[in-house]
């Protein structure tokens, strides 16, 4: 069945072009069938996941030797994350619908990308198998490129994407790597019995420090956290479905899922909370700088990531219980801020907070929407948020975590303190203010339905935890079976927990009361090293080493990349042959006299090409060389090769004809005395060793010959008495298809060079022409 | 540059080479030929039209552009390898039948021949391939 949900994302991708030819941008709304499918799927399985604990297993063998399958579990936290990746993405769709003028082009292309995309995160939740995790991982980077660059034609949409794809590409790398090494040392490929029985040792641990750079880059992690603010140049759905709901989750989905296994590791829990405090820090930090209100949320949410890393990454029961409340909580009030942030920017067509004001008149849902959610993202009571953090704080302080747990709490109430700060910056920025001068036409509600859906969900769930307590308990228990049922509720008595979220609720509202002093204090400090600077810096630092290694090694002179090739081909094989080689001892007879004589006739016309000057005297000289040897295929009784080979020396003649015509008749200036003795003995030893190298390869056969083999059996298995075609079309024919594949790709190499060559004179021509 | 015997000379022997071509296509699996070697017959063809008339005449001669014949080649190649996938073989296996015609008598088909029609078209499409592109400017 997820074989055929994907199948079904696939299909419904494919024809989404077509169809957007007819149906305009409510093509998206047709594309919102695919994960509307898989939502009810997985609701459908919720009673026996949630409700019985157990977990859906599909198997479908492809190449099981290589450990490669089709491996799909939905166990319960795979059905929460489906919900949220389908739920949510089921809103995206009907929300871009409303989102894009209806004159937009290309939405067919857009809603196929973005149809590709539900299906490869949702792949990617359910697959259980680590190839598999990692296809769906570099799938979902790839579209994520292709969706920052919807806007392709302006430089800022193109650069983004390009280092969105870059930073969580090498990452995937790591990924890949790391998980290979984890299979290896585990003896399986399956994701489930990988985690169920962690392998130890050296080579395990560098696995996981490999799987875990790669979920830091796609979770936008200190240090590789720039990519995703830069993303924010995609329009508003992509970022509020790729860039805060789901896709920058699946770095958190990985530590999710290998932390109850390896969180006992000594260095996991330093390295993984370090990096979770550092970035939920900074990216508070930072959120307070903004003006853009998108990009104030992008930054919001680096920072909550961090804060969903450090919880799960701490890997107990406890800890792993509040991390998946805070996904559910996180996917439902950042999903509506930025769905708002999108339907104020259509509207006002900015989103400038230092422009907008005064906007709770002009979009009262919105605004009481934005408070919400802006509530729950600040864990105001009784907010889903609130409840998220309560429980974090519990699972901090109920772990024995030595010198991690204190980093923990102080990270997560100065993080939460920056996170109220914001969010107050957020809907003061975009909603207060005196009524503005211009004029902002009437709210569309069919942009902020689906915002006023995850809102009320955030209120819901807050007030009656009831609704979603059956889920995340039976996702905490997925991932830890010792967990017992804990319920979520909105009041726990005073405790410490109740008390730490007031102090952050109060710093954060000091911070925004003395925003002013704030903000002059931001300017005034030191610029730290910013991480969008150290990408920049590693791009022009690898394009720079690239020019000069390409200057060096790639000078274009012909007679020396020749020379180079040829002396590597000799030196290499030549030292094992000189080395190793063994004389042959057998004598050869020879078969006729007309044999030496053709050799004579090659030889000869292979001597004068070197002391031919015009270059079709040389070509005509090299097609006698040609046909001499297809002769001497004759005398050998090898028909279809003399065949071939004398068909091949005809029409490369042509083509050399053909190519001659734009080069002058004769060869250039003689080169210089000391080249030419270079490059004559260059050639003598390259004739040297291919001589030796035939003498010696004839006679170093130590197996029967597999052409005796073939004689045998092309009559009655290949039904053909010519063993060379039998061979060419049957036995080898796997080979035969990729040489025409190559073939066919160097036909249409020649074309596009000989057109683009084309192309350029005409411009110089042109160019000539308008100068003079 | 036209000379009026190689023009002759052209038209006489042009479409019998073809039928050679094919000839060589079909014979290959039991005699010297097959799809490489018809297609590279086919292909001096087109060089023989190609001297004697111009690229222009070479592309016409084909009617379609060398990208379609090129394109048809691999997919019938291709084809040809899935197919008894499909047919619940394996990848690339062959089959054998023995097919009464009348006049003909009894033919021996093997499937690998749409394999060799495949490579047959890719050669000829090279070929073409590099007349009209290369060739182009001689007309111009």
């Amino acid at each position: 069945m997820p074989a055929a949900l994907l199948g079904l994302h696939a299909v419904v991708a494919l024809a989404a072009p077509i169809a957007a030819r007819r149906l305009g941008r409510r093509v998206l709304l047709l594309c919102a069938v695919a994960p509307a499918t898989a939502t009810v799927w997985a609701l459908l399985h919720a009673s026996a996941v949630v409700g019985r604990g157990e977990a859906v297993d599909v198997h479908v063998a492809w190449v099981p030797t290589a450990g490669l399958n089709g491996d799909f579990r939905l166990d319960a936290f795979a059905l929460l994350m489906v919900l949220l990746v389908s739920g949510i993405g089921t809103l995206i769709f009907g929300y871009a619908a409303a989102y894009f003028p209806a004159t937009k082009r290309d939405v067919g292309g857009f809603a196929a990308w973005l149809t590709i995309f539900a299906g490869a995160m949702l792949g990617l939740v359910l697959a259980d198998n680590v190839i598999l995790v990692f296809v769906f991982w570099e799938l979902t980077s790839i579209t994520s490129f292709m969706l920052i660059g919807t806007n392709h034609r302006e430089a800022a949409s193109r650069s983004a994407a390009t280092q969105a794809l870059l930073t969580t590409g090498a990452g995937g790398l790591a990924l890949l790597g790391g998980l290979v090494v984890l299979a290896e040392a585990a003896g399986t490929y399956s994701l489930s019995g990988l985690l169920t029985a962690p392998p130890g040792g050296e080579a395990a641990a560098w696995g996981i420090a490999l799987v875990l750079v790669g979920a830091f880059t796609k979770s936008a992690q200190v240090p590789f956290h720039a990519w995703l603010p830069a993303a924010m140049a995609a329009p508003t759905p992509v970022s509020a479905y790729l860039h805060s709901a789901t896709m920058v989750k699946a770095g958190v989905y990985v530590i999710a899922r290998f932390a109850p296994a390896f969180a006992l590791l000594p260095a996991w829990r330093p390295l993984v909370v370090g990096v979770g405090v550092a970035t939920m820090i900074v990216g508070g930090y930072r959120a307070l700088r903004q003006h853009d209100a998108k990009l104030l949320l992008a930054y919001g949410t680096v920072s909550q990531l961090g804060f969903m890393v450090v919880m799960f990454g701490l890997g107990t029961p406890d800890a792993t219980f509040a991390a998946t409340t805070l996904i559910v909580a996180h996917g439902l009030f950042k999903g509506a801020l930025f769905m708002v942030v999108g339907a104020v920017d259509v509207q006002t067509g900015t989103r400038d907070i230092r422009e907008l004001s005064g906007l709770r008149h002009r979009m009262p849902v919105a605004f009481s929407v934005s408070c919400v959610a802006a509530a729950s993202m600040a864990g105001l009571p009784p907010l889903l948020g609130f409840i998220a953090k309560e429980a974090a704080y519990e699972g901090v302080l109920a772990g024995e975590l030595g010198l991690t747990g204190p980093l923990a709490v102080t990270g997560i109430v100065v993080g939460s303190a920056l996170t109220v700060a914001y969010s107050l910056r957020f809907v003061r920025g975009v909603f207060a203010g005196p009524r503005a001068a211009a004029v902002v036409p009437r709210e569309r509600l069919i942009l902020v339905a689906p915002a006023a859906l995850l809102s009320a969900a955030s209120l819901l769930m807050g007030v009656a935890p009831l609704l979603v307590d059956a889920l995340v308990n039976a996702a905490a228990t997925a991932a830890h079976p010792e967990w017992e049922t804990y319920h979520l509720s909105l009041w726990h008595g005073l405790t410490v927990a109740l008390g730490l979220s007031a102090v952050a609720v109060a710093g954060g509202a000091a911070l925004h009361a003395s925003r002013a002093r704030v903000e002059r204090w931001q300017a005034a400090a030191p610029r730290a090293p910013s991480a969008s600077g150290g990408y920049d810096a590693t791009w022009r630092g690898v394009l720079a080493v690239a020019r000069r290694t390409t200057g060096v090694v790639q000078n274009g002179s012909l007679p020396l990349y020749l020379m180079v090739i040829l002396l590597t081909a000799v030196t290499l094989p030549g030292a094992v042959l000189v080395a190793d080689g063994e004389w042959p001892t057998a004598t050869y007879t020879i078969g006729s006299w007309l044999q030496i004589g053709i050799c004579l006739l090659a030889a000869a016309a292979a001597t004068t090409i070197a002391f031919a000057s015009r270059r079709f005297t040389a070509v005509l000289l090299l097609g006698a060389v040609g046909y001499s040897v297809a002769a001497l295929f004759v005398l050998h009784g090898a028909p279809d090769l003399a065949l071939t080979q004398m068909l091949i020396e005809t029409l490369s003649l042509v083509i050399f004809v053909l190519v001659l015509r734009h080069l002058p008749s004769r060869f250039g200036h003689r080169p210089q005395r000391i080249d030419r003795v270079v490059r004559f003995s260059t050639a003598a030893l390259v004739g040297l060793a291919v001589f030796a190298f035939s003498l010696v390869t004839a006679g170093a056969r130590t197996a029967a010959p597999v052409s005796q083999e073939y004689v045998a059996r092309a009559l009655p298995e290949g039904h053909g008495r010519n063993i060379v075609n039998v061979i060419l079309v049957d036995f080898r024919a796997l080979d035969t298809l990729g040489e025409i594949v190559v073939l066919v790709t160097a036909a249409l190499g020649i074309s596009s060079l000989v057109v683009a060559g084309r192309l350029s004179r005409h411009e110089r021509r042109a160019s000539a022409g308008d100068s003079t | 540059m036209t000379s009026l015997i190689l023009e002759t000379g052209t038209r006489a022997v042009f479409h019998t080479i073809l039928v050679f071509s094919v000839f060589l296509l079909f014979a290959g699996h039991n005699a010297p030929g097959g799809g490489f070697i018809g297609g590279l017959v086919a292909g001096a063809a087109l060089v023989l039209r190609f001297v004697a008339y111009g690229s222009q005449d070479a592309a016409r001669t084909v009617r379609a552009r060398p990208e379609t014949v090129l394109g048809a080649g691999v997919f019938a190649a291709a084809a040809s390898a899935i197919a008894p996938w499909f047919a619940g073989g394996q990848l690339l296996e062959s089959r054998l039948w023995a097919l009464t015609l009348p006049l003909l008598g009894t033919i021996k088909a093997t499937s690998v021949l749409v394999f060799d029609v495949g490579v047959y078209f890719v050669v000829v499409g090279l070929v073409l391939a590099v007349l009209v592109t290369l060739g182009g400017e001689l007309d111009s």
